[in-house]
């Protein structure tokens, strides 16, 4: 026989959660209308960085491909020449895709990048309705040129060679400099 | 010229594609098929956080003859694959498949034998989400995504010309094994 208040105290007692819930703030974000930013470290779209001058941080040495544990890159790298410079150094990458629907967004890829070349960004609405357009291309995947950045291939303009730009050695961008590039 | 000049003010018209797609996309009804992690924020999407009843979809349904949007989310066996094609059988057209997270968009980064490279392979496919897994909001994107490809689809004789033509593109596209060259 159930006591008089398992009969009529208890159930009341149940709605006394929704009752109290109802004073509470909402929690429910409005995403499309109101995005949430995400946490600053989240895991998102890749980019490939550019030196201040606009070259290319990419030296194509396919580490990231390697350390993908999906296979979602590709990367073949090449040769800069004196005329056609991409990055500081010898090499570049001259075919960069990463497949979005194999990438599982984990950062192996930029852990094992040797020159801090590939980065993740916060960009997640990757949505598509076919496979081939979630391969996404080296220019998908390039950092905007930012003011002062300029498109290469040009050449090297921030130092005398590579290991200026590795050691960090780099010299402003002077008048002197940016009139000889309207001279090139 | 027709019956738009002598219409009296007030009166919209438009045309009965518009409005389909208007009311199917405005009533999405889910079926389940979590299988994996990804069931996780699909669940939480439709929690009161993320919340998917702001567009009319919160209710998942367990069966699939209600159901007109399947949201794969997690990684298809070989074994589950007969099942899945079965359930999307038993769905009463007009029916989506949304691809979520990149198990089910191309078997992610178990390329092996037990898993379905790819859930297009047994049904087909309106949406790829790529993630691993991916956010809430991602899944809100995509939806959103295929609420605009459902506004926009066709009706009736022009349904029928549309999916002929789509046929034939992908009869006469060329093979992926017959690519040749730089992959770029």
């Amino acid at each position: 026989m159930p006591t008089l208040k398992e009969q009529f105290w208890d159930p009341v007692a149940g709605f006394g959660v929704t009752f109290r819930t109802m004073f509470k703030k909402v929690v429910t974000e409005q995403y499309p209308f109101d995005k949430k930013p995400t946490a600053p470290r989240f895991h998102g779209r890749h980019q490939l960085n550019r030196w201040p001058d606009g070259l290319e941080k990419c030296i194509g040495c396919e580490l990231c491909a390697w350390a993908c544990p999906a296979d979602a890159i590709y990367v073949e790298g090449a040769s800069n020449t004196e005329d056609e410079r991409y990055s500081p150094g010898e090499r570049y990458g001259r075919v960069y895709q990463i497949n979005y629907l194999r990438c599982i967004l984990c950062g192996l890829c930029i852990e094992a990048c040797p020159t801090r070349a590939l980065t993740m960004t916060n960009e997640y609405e990757l949505a598509d309705n076919n496979r081939a357009d979630l391969i996404y291309e080296k220019q998908d995947l390039l950092a905007p040129l930012l003011p002062g950045m300029e498109q290469p291939p040009h050449p090297m303009l921030l130092g005398d060679d590579d290991g200026d730009y590795y050691r960090g050695n780099l010299r402003p961008r002077t008048a002197e400099t940016h009139e000889s590039e309207e001279h090139r | 010229m027709g019956l738009e000049e002598k219409l009296p003010s007030g009166v919209l018209l438009t045309t009965v594609e518009g409005v389909a797609g208007y009311f199917r996309k405005a009533s999405f009804w889910p079926a389940t098929f979590g299988l994996a992690c990804c069931a996780i924020e699909m669940m939480t999407s439709g929690g009161p956080r993320y919340d998917l009843g702001r567009f009319g979809m919160e209710v998942f349904r367990a069966s699939p003859r209600q159901a007109d949007l399947m949201i794969v989310a997690g990684r298809v066996s070989q074994k589950m694959a007969p099942v899945l094609r079965q359930i999307y059988d038993q769905m009463p057209d007009p029916k989506w498949v949304l691809a979520m997270g990149v198990c089910a968009s191309s078997g992610g980064m178990f390329n092996n034998y037990a898993i379905v490279q790819g859930v297009d392979h047994v049904v087909p496919v309106d949406m790829y989400l790529p993630g691993c897994p991916p956010r809430p909001e991602m899944l809100i994107d995509a939806i959103l995504k295929l609420h605009d490809q459902v506004q926009h689809s066709k009706l009736g004789a022009n349904r029928r010309d549309e999916i002929s033509d789509a046929e034939t593109g992908a009869l006469n596209a060329l093979p992926t094994s017959d690519m040749k060259g730089l992959l770029r």
